[in-house]
């Protein structure tokens, strides 16, 4: 009885600001405005079925994985020289890896674009050196790099917070064993540290697969995301009922992969973020 | 940093000095203003605010649609908003909109004749003029060694990758019919399919479609031509002399923009008051002399440096607005252009 008055605020809460938002995200999705009120209808998962909105799908789904792709290959050996004993500077970097952080994102993000313009101060810098300028801006490579500049500490710090955790012993008793640090890696931190990883890729796909505002400010409205597409129906179209299938189809897909990602780390025992 | 950049920097701070300074003014009547980016002289809100004690609640949009909404969904509740004719009429027919009392408007007779009773509305009971102007191209002199008179420059693929567009779907549609030689208040959706094809013909030749930053990448030359609203291209040239401004021989778009007090209001006499006050003589003269937009204000006008008023890009002549048409409210065909304009943004 005492548990239930505590946790009721929180089931309010809940209920008001995560399970009636999804009802009427569900509502939305499966009506239709027509000229007699509103209709059932399917209609709006037809329509996001056609080649050009599969495309758009497609499109987000590709550019995440690269995203998580590299955040992966760069992060992980961030992770490792932060978790390394030897290195004295350690809270320093670690420090100096979250201090961005701190930093409201979209700022960041036009940071990135006077950055990378024609004119911009890379372009300024190459051009002194008599190097040629770099022409990335509104590219699908600088949505990728926008990406990948924003969700690489959500990579690194799940993978850091493992390996710091790995029993020192282990590795050791690898190393009197024989193994080389190729095999000592390949056999012991890395299956260690899977669940890390798993958490670092699923904290990096999420937004990335969901973000309109960066492919937005660095794609140039070029390159339509999920999220974009979503964005539009919404604020410029007013088309609801479009915009709440798409919604729907992008927290399947969501759910899909986390209970994916879910079911191979209980697989592996990890001691991840959920 | 560009100048521009600087500026903007400058008055939110000083903006944002205003609200910290009128925040702790509690019980004061406030009226909220929800007008485009980058459309009035920020100063003269706080002239508001000293002369009437009203505190401005300022916001700001970047389409027609973005704004409509916002107001149409509810939850808002702004007091003066400034759309273009098409929404007004659709505003008006979706009855979004209060009547004004033009009692409570004195001001009102500033205006000139000619931008009363227009078709959005035709009695002239429910807007008050603010600003006017066309859409055409702006490109940079430097880059650009064709004559820029027709809407197929922005077709040609010498300029690949040097394109900017407007981010705004009655303004990228209106001008790709106008190129095709059709109405841009067309209801053929044969006509629509066509302007679909061309502007995804288009899509790998611009560099990006955008919004009020079109401003800064033209002024620091990230681009060699943009669409644009003429206005600001008056501002751009004031930065940049190396650009020019072309209204396309096959017509372009006339647009109006007035203030309105949408039916979310909760004060009308305080927006009634606002809308008076941003139309005497001395406010309506230090806004177009900031945004540089024309401003269809007689007295206000003559105020003008002789170069403004002269400026064909502000006030172009009745030729460069021969095929020139006013977007029409659409209603339900919108839906069209909708579908149209996503398509193009999601292939």
């Amino acid at each position: 009885m005492k548990e239930n008055r505590v946790v009721a605020p929180y089931l309010i809460w809940m209920t008001i600001f995560i399970v009636l938002p999804i009802i009427l995200v569900i509502f939305f999705g499966v009506t239709i405005r027509t000229e007699s009120g509103l209709q059932l209808s399917l209609d709006n998962f037809k329509r996001f079925f056609e080649p050009i909105y599969l495309m758009v799908l497609w499109r987000s789904i590709r550019l995440a994985l690269i995203s998580t792709v590299i955040c992966l290959i760069l992060g992980y050996p961030m992770a490792m020289i932060l978790a390394s004993n030897g290195l004295k500077m350690k809270n320093t970097l670690v420090l100096l890896f979250i201090i961005p952080m701190w930093m409201n994102f979209l700022l960041r993000t036009y940071a990135w674009m006077t950055l990378l313009e024609r004119g911009g101060i890379i372009n300024t810098i190459l051009n002194f050196l008599k190097l040629p300028s770099l022409n990335i801006l509104y590219t699908e490579q600088a949505v990728i790099l926008g990406m990948v500049y924003n969700f690489l500490p959500f990579m690194v710090l799940p993978i850091y917070s493992v390996l710091i955790k790995i029993d020192k012993s282990l590795l050791e008793a690898a190393e009197d064993l024989g193994a080389d640090s190729i095999t000592v890696f390949r056999k012991v931190t890395f299956p260690l540290s899977i669940s890390g990883v798993i958490s670092g890729i699923t904290m990096v796909f999420m937004p990335a697969v969901t973000t309109f505002v960066i492919s937005r400010l660095l794609g140039g409205g070029q390159f339509t995301l999920i999220g974009n597409l979503i964005e539009q129906q919404f604020l410029f179209v007013g088309d609801w009922s479009f915009g709440s299938a798409i919604s729907i189809v992008m927290m399947i897909l969501i759910l899909v992969s986390m209970g994916f990602m879910s079911k191979y780390e209980k697989e592996n025992e990890g001691a991840g973020l959920w | 940093m560009t100048k521009v950049f600087k500026t903007t920097l400058a008055l939110l701070l000083v903006a944002s000095i205003i609200l910290a300074m009128t925040g702790c003014s509690e019980g004061k009547p406030t009226l909220k203003v929800y007008n485009w980016g980058d459309y009035i002289d920020e100063s003269v809100l706080v002239e508001f605010e000293e002369e009437y004690g009203i505190r401005v609640i300022y916001d700001t949009y970047a389409t027609n649609e973005d704004m409509y909404i916002k107001i149409k969904a509810g939850g808002s509740d702004y007091d003066v908003a400034f759309p273009s004719d098409y929404m007004i009429e659709r505003m008006i027919k979706e009855d979004l909109l209060h009547e004004i009392d033009f009692n409570n408007i004195p001001n009102f007779k500033y205006i000139s004749e000619e931008f009363k009773n227009l078709d959005y509305d035709s009695s002239n009971n429910y807007s008050v003029p603010y600003m006017w102007g066309t859409v055409g191209i702006i490109y940079n002199t430097t880059m650009v060694d064709d004559t820029v008179d027709s809407w197929d420059i922005l077709w040609n693929e010498k300029y690949a990758n040097q394109i900017l567009m407007l981010d705004s779907q009655r303004d990228s549609i209106g001008i790709t019919l106008k190129k095709l030689g059709y109405s841009l208040n067309t209801r053929d959706v044969n006509e629509l399919e066509a302007v679909k094809d061309e502007l995804i013909k288009q899509k790998p030749l611009v560099l990006a479609y955008v919004g009020d930053d079109v401003k800064d990448k033209m002024i620091s030359e990230e681009a060699a031509m943009a669409v644009v609203w003429s206005g600001d291209a008056v501002y751009m040239k004031w930065q940049n002399p190396n650009l020019e401004y072309a209204i396309p021989k096959e017509g372009s778009n006339l647009w109006f923009d007035a203030m309105v007090i949408p039916k979310t209001s909760k004060n009308k006499e305080n927006a009634e008051l606002f809308i008076n006050f941003m139309t005497s003589t001395d406010i309506a003269f230090k806004n177009t002399d900031y945004i540089g937009y024309s401003t269809p204000h007689v007295e206000a006008r003559k105020l003008l440096d002789d170069e403004l008023i002269n400026d064909k890009t502000a006030y172009p002549s009745s030729e460069d607005l021969a095929n020139c048409e006013v977007f029409k409210d659409l209603s339900d065909f919108l839906t069209e252009y909708d579908r149209v304009w996503t398509e193009v943004k999601a292939r």
